[in-house]
């Protein structure tokens, strides 16, 4: 069936690559040293390209919000708060111990349902949720002189710091699981063909 | 009752101190003082420092030349000038006019040869003084003698030349406010090299555009406001508090990551007193920039870096427990096909 629309598939390659280039030169950033000037690449090279990097993904996130507005693609991510934690848990039991034990999918994407209720969950906090707040703190960031200096007494800098590191390394940890977890359709590659082609080979029954 | 107490003394003090320029006056000069003292500080030599400031504690003063009968209003030469305020906020308050200058000042006209006289300099009074000791004068002075400043102008250069002695104040040591002591520093160095009429005092050199000159800067503004210029153009000491070795404009810091990093220079220049009192507390590396300023690179916390690497391990952890499951089910399942099949 057919899944992915062009849009989708173009905006999740950049957004793809985006991240990979912020994480590595974000932790670049975090933990150089002066010794080791080079951590994974130099200080002012990883600063530049975060920079950049990070303006090409907010206006690749403004894509996505709008093509979901005007396509109807958002709709995939609107969460059912009825059975939300008992879809959740189902998906989750699944995944931990039905799928190895012959079990049936709880909830086997159609054209209607494209995620299960664990990825819809998880993908709508991570592009609702955490890229919002990373965006935010990282626009901070960037223009220091917009940040408020002090908050309840501390430095208003490294609250934001905070944030944004806390979220670039969710979204990282959400980057790790994601990549795993999509080798978990009907065949371990399935997932990872359909969104360059737009198919989705239905999943294991 | 205090705040009675207060109007009364602010009274007294007001009609005390003008009555004190009436009837103390050089011979021959008369007016009043134009500027007040506001700084509360009430100098043992406040009555005979007064006879200076009457005339150089403004830019107009008058005087009455008897040859011709006259009285004369003349505009003070601007060096000449000192700020009462700021001098009765200083480090030499408590100074007399006439513990470093000549006691022929008190003389009106100024005899002409008083121009010529020796000025102090730091060491002249601080040197070798047991009291003093903390601040490690003869230190500072023997990485001023290093410094490009004395290379370049021996004769020209003094401590006064940063160090104005009648507006010197203690600043990094006595200042826990990080932005102000970078202000106050840094003004040292763009009195003379973002004002070329005093530059030009020390020095055959171009103007300098201390904005273009760091064009390669990022963020300029945000480090102009954040750093001193001595963290970059002087070489770190361990023992000073303050740099004083002031190194050629080709040797001055221009890596990111001298500061942006767990080990950062600012440590040991600009946060070097406060890091003393506040070092790692929290967790974090290099705490003292934290409620002063965020450098990326040298602010870490600890407890953070422990709790991501944990989780970032039990979730590679349960992706291999479970990529082992899937195998061993993989494994199980072909197995009962082949016997099925068998």
């Amino acid at each position: 069936m057919y899944l992915y629309p062009k849009w989708v598939r173009l905006w999740h390659v950049i957004n793809a690559f985006l991240i990979i280039v912020l994480i590595i030169t974000g932790i670049s950033m975090q933990y150089t040293d002066r010794e080791n000037a080079a951590y994974l690449m130099g200080f002012s090279r990883a600063v530049k390209w975060h920079n950049i990097s990070a303006s090409f993904l907010v206006a690749n996130y403004v894509f996505f919000i709008l093509g979901n507005a005007i396509t109807g693609n958002g709709r995939y991510y609107k969460l059912p708060l009825k059975n939300l934690i008992s879809d959740i848990m189902t998906q989750f039991r699944y995944y931990a111990y039905g799928k190895f034990r012959g079990e049936k999918h709880p909830f086997p994407v159609n054209t209607e349902r494209k995620f299960n209720p664990l990825q819809r969950f998880t993908y709508v906090l991570a592009m609702y949720v955490a890229f919002p707040l990373l965006i935010i703190s990282g626009f901070g960031l960037l223009f220091p002189e917009t940040v408020i200096n002090r908050f309840f007494g501390v430095s208003g800098l490294i609250l934001t710091d905070i944030l944004h590191i806390s979220m670039g390394f969710c979204l990282s940890i959400f980057l790790v699981v994601h990549i795993y977890t999509c080798t978990l359709g009907a065949k371990t590659f399935s997932h990872f063909r359909s969104i360059i082609t737009g198919y989705q080979e239905p999943d294991e029954q | 009752m205090r705040k009675w107490f207060g109007y009364i003394l602010i009274a007294t003090v007001l009609v005390f101190g003008n009555s004190v320029l009436a009837i103390v006056p050089f011979p021959g000069i008369t007016g009043r003082a134009i500027q007040q003292d506001t700084t509360g500080y009430v100098s043992p030599f406040r009555d005979q420092n007064e006879r200076c400031f009457k005339c150089h504690g403004q830019s107009k003063y008058e005087y009455s030349n008897e040859n011709l009968g006259l009285t004369v209003k003349a505009l003070m030469c601007s060096e000449r000038i000192v700020d009462r305020n700021q001098f009765y906020s200083s480090n030499h308050k408590s100074f007399s006019c006439t513990d470093c200058h000549s006691e022929g000042y008190a003389e009106f006209p100024h005899p002409g040869e008083l121009r010529m006289e020796q000025k102090f300099n730091c060491l002249d009074c601080h040197g070798g003084d047991p009291a003093y000791e903390k601040y490690q004068f003869e230190e500072i002075d023997s990485e001023y003698r290093q410094s490009t400043h004395f290379k370049l102008e021996k004769e020209g250069f003094s401590c006064w030349k940063c160090h104005n002695p009648h507006y010197y104040k203690l600043n990094i040591r006595d200042n826990k406010n990080i932005s102000e002591a970078v202000i106050y520093d840094n003004n040292l160095c763009l009195n003379c090299h973002a004002n070329f009429k005093n530059f030009q005092l020390l020095t055959d050199a171009m103007e300098i555009n201390i904005v273009r000159e760091h064009n390669w800067l990022p963020n300029q503004s945000s480090h102009f406001k954040s750093v001193r210029c001595i963290e970059c153009h002087a070489k770190a000491n361990d023992t000073l508090l303050v740099a004083h070795l002031i190194k050629p404009k080709e040797e001055a810091v221009r890596g990111c990551n001298e500061c942006h990093s767990k080990n950062s220079i600012l440590m040991s220049s600009l946060y070097k007193h406060l890091s003393k009192e506040e070092r790692k507390s929290n967790g974090f590396v290099n705490a003292v920039m934290l409620n002063q300023s965020y450098v990326i690179g040298a602010n870490r916390n600890e407890y953070l870096n422990l709790i991501s690497l944990i989780i970032f391990g039990l979730v590679l952890l349960a992706i291999a427990v479970h990529i082992i499951f899937r195998i061993k089910s993989s494994i199980k399942a072909k197995g009962g096909d082949n016997v099925s099949v068998s």
